[in-house]
């Protein structure tokens, strides 16, 4: 930074900023500074420190939505500074949340008659729509239970190893004991017959996946219901499914309309979607929707008198901004149900493109299924001299960001990279993925390898006894950097 | 609505959008349609709709931000696509929470060493944060009880009657019973004694309230921090105080440095502030300070690898927005210490404005006190012929929301309009509302009462009766009767 030769005489503000004293001082960070500097000052400084995070866009790891159309953005900028729990004061929006509730409980088949309004609330996200939802499950069992005359401080829920971080947050924070089911090499979701077997009667609901956070693949929900019924019929237990759609809500029934995964099957009692992945809204919504009025205890709702007319309100938020709610209804009409399937085409085909290239290169396996989430998750064949993590932090140089994730228990020795496919993935961003991937493993090839193998070590007998030390120093140090950067609970 | 005269030949996307085929046929409501729209009819079909939500700047019922300073609205544009969530991918945005964290520590006087880095979190607002702190007493008092061989499956919580509805949410979804402190007339906060004086051993934390939501008053946290203090040390039950400072976190530092209400005092343990409130960002942000490490359970914490270090989270939201927190730091160096002081004084000066302006109507009590949130929380001196939800009601055909509302027990015969001043009402909105106050008061004076018939001096009255057809009498109740039914639908319990 050069600092400038004199001091002027002008006023401060006549400066442009960066020939200012504002960028000479550097900014405090555990304090609030003491004096107000100028606007332009702060908007330059925090503008130039963020362009050092990575570029939405070229965030492959993320299912959320990083693009939406200006005319959207437009309206997302107006409503910025529009408070969504003042139901009174912004009726409009208030009314747009509640249609987004109805279409989608009618994309999801909810059992509802002609004019009848569906169960379900907007949330900042599937965290929240899935706290919602285990607790109104939590809730009735216990009432059902109490009624009972049996105990009821000992509630579990059910669900897969391969579920996203919030499932353990919601146990964890609201007193659920988690019981997973493990995978298996090969199998990396919920095996819905074990998870059957692991329901008992203090079971408050069975949590299926539509899509995968690991490898995008759809849990059998079909089967897991008909399994489910089958057992509810001899214990009469009445164990219910929660459908945690977070990315496969706004994919399967555009895609695979023929799959019954929602409200078709009599058992799924709620359905968790995110509006912020593949409802193709910037982050900040989510949706839960309920079968009907009885699966969701009235005990939990609280009731706000808007416009003389009751609206009922189940949310872990309060105050939070609208843009998502304006942007989720403008989607929902501005591309239809034609729109959507369009856009899912699109992103399944251009995944395909990705997973041929991937396979020409002869280098990896693909572990990602067709059908599900357009997502390809690969391995490497070989992953003796160099490992997924270094092709992830290789990959950063050239600016794209694919993470490399270990498979949970009991798949731990399983590595796998994933390419997210969202709407604005398009098919040139996709060839020269493949190009900048092939050029990544020329250059690791040329590389020494991170661990001995066979021929090192028949090498290292032959060579002296200080070089070897050497290279086990220099091996464990680029080892240390690069394993330092490997991502190891919190899949998102 | 005019119908175009004849079927155009030309390609539907030449037309203007109120030319098109578009704003003719009505947007399906309960399922999604078939086909795509343009997205220039989708814009203005949803842009127009909306015109007829209330204006966010006029809505005097709200704490929260409602403009920023455009520099900021291009930060918060830019950052819209970004979820804060990504914190590896975003390695600068998260560097911004953890400094607005050490800083509004800092701002509370925080116990950190000199290069100790705060413990707290940032949350989508003032109820997420308050369930974190609630969950985080919660859990430390089940492990003591649990140490100590006690039955740990009523705990509860102390609060005044007049907390905000998170509190009552956090108790229902939590399972921890509320306590609540009845206020009364004169006295509309917690009092301290009484608190004190429920807590029991299955009490995991007293919430005391900076900025109380109806009438802005600051709770004596000080004096409750010295009673619990005595009582804690007669009965070892070690009761911990939570400061819900939403409103009053970004105005006490400014205003009233000298007055101790934060981790100063020893028994407060936590603290939440709406950064969407006074920290002057639009809806979305919230904050919440533990005092230490020790006060927040680590088995409530989840660690995610982030850089090759720690980084620790503990919240209920995952993914979110970025711009908010990208927001609140840009308003903490963009003002600093100083810019926060001259809002909040500009603030508390316009609210003493609109005060004397009511006061010299002559025909209001004020509610609020002089030091606190910046707001004025009013009610009429004589509410026989009309009441406050008729001021509000009509207040709403100039354009300014004033909510009104009742009390909670015990001074449910107690209503208020209330009117928050925030950053950009200026002293010109204050006179100008005070001018339409006037006109409304001017305007009701005029209507009949809507509580009972006009009263007429006695022989005339007497008269009259006779005189007056059965059929007229009944038809003006029932239009009274009418009129009240639909002001009074309109009072609200959610109060915010």
């Amino acid at each position: 930074m050069v600092l400038s030769h004199g001091v002027s005489g002008s006023d401060d503000s006549v400066h442009s900023t960066f020939a200012s004293r504002y960028v000479r001082t550097s900014l405090p960070r555990f304090r609030m500074p003491e004096q107000s500097i100028p606007k332009e000052a702060a908007y330059q400084i925090i503008n130039d420190e963020l362009m050092l995070d990575g570029n939405p866009r070229l965030n492959l790891a993320s299912f959320v939505t990083t693009w939406m159309e200006p005319e959207c953005d437009k309206l997302i900028q107006a409503s910025v500074n529009k408070n969504y729990v003042d139901m009174d004061e912004y009726p409009v929006t208030t009314e747009l949340q509640n249609r987004c509730v109805n279409m989608i409980a009618h994309l999801f088949n909810a059992p509802l008659g002609d004019s009848e309004t569906a169960v379900g609330v907007g949330t900042v996200g599937s965290s929240e729509a899935i706290m919602l939802a285990g607790l109104a499950f939590k809730r009735r069992w216990q009432n059902k239970m109490k009624a009972a005359g049996k105990p009821c401080d000992k509630p579990n829920i059910v669900t897969g190893a391969n579920v996203q971080v919030c499932w353990e947050k919601f146990a964890r924070y609201f007193e659920v004991e988690l019981k997973e089911v493990k995978l298996s090499d090969g199998y990396y979701v919920m095996d819905p017959a074990k998870a059957v077997d692991l329901v008992d009667e203090n079971t408050i609901c069975v949590a299926a996946i539509l899509g995968s956070t690991l490898n995008g693949e759809f849990e059998d929900v079909k089967l897991l219901n008909d399994l489910l019924a089958e057992k509810n019929a001899k214990t009469g237990w009445d164990t219910a499914i929660h459908v945690d759609a977070a990315s496969g809500g706004f994919i399967a029934p555009f895609l695979y309309p023929e799959l019954e995964w929602d409200f078709r099957l009599p058992l799924v009692k709620s359905i968790n979607v995110s509006g912020h992945k593949y409802g193709l809204v910037y982050a900040g919504i989510g949706w839960c929707i309920w079968r009907s009025k009885e699966d969701l205890p009235e005990e939990l709702i609280f009731h706000i008198n808007y416009l003389g007319a009751d609206q009922p309100t189940f949310t872990l938020n309060f105050s939070k901004g609208s843009s998502q709610v304006i942007a989720q209804y403008y989607q929902l009409i501005r591309l239809g149900f034609e729109g959507y399937k369009n856009i899912m085409e699109n992103c399944q085909e251009n995944a395909m493109v990705l997973k041929r290239g991937l396979e020409k290169t002869g280098r990896f396996n693909i572990v990602s299924k067709d059908n599900g989430v357009p997502l390809v998750a690969f391995s490497l064949k070989d992953s003796s001299r160099h490992n997924e993590f270094e092709i992830s932090d290789f990959l950063r140089r050239f600016g794209w960001i694919v993470p490399a994730y270990t498979m949970p228990p009991d798949a731990q020795h399983v590595t796998v990279l994933r390419v997210v496919i969202r709407e604005d993935f398009s098919r040139t961003l996709a060839e020269r993925l493949v190009l900048d991937i092939e050029k990544v493993m020329h250059e690791l090839d040329a590389l020494p390898a991170r661990v001995a193998n066979g021929d090192s070590a028949t090498a290292a007998a032959a060579a002296s006894e200080r070089e070897m030390a050497k290279q086990r120093e220099v091996i464990s140090l680029w080892k240390r950097a690069v394993l330092a950067k490997k991502k190891t609970n919190g899949v998102c």
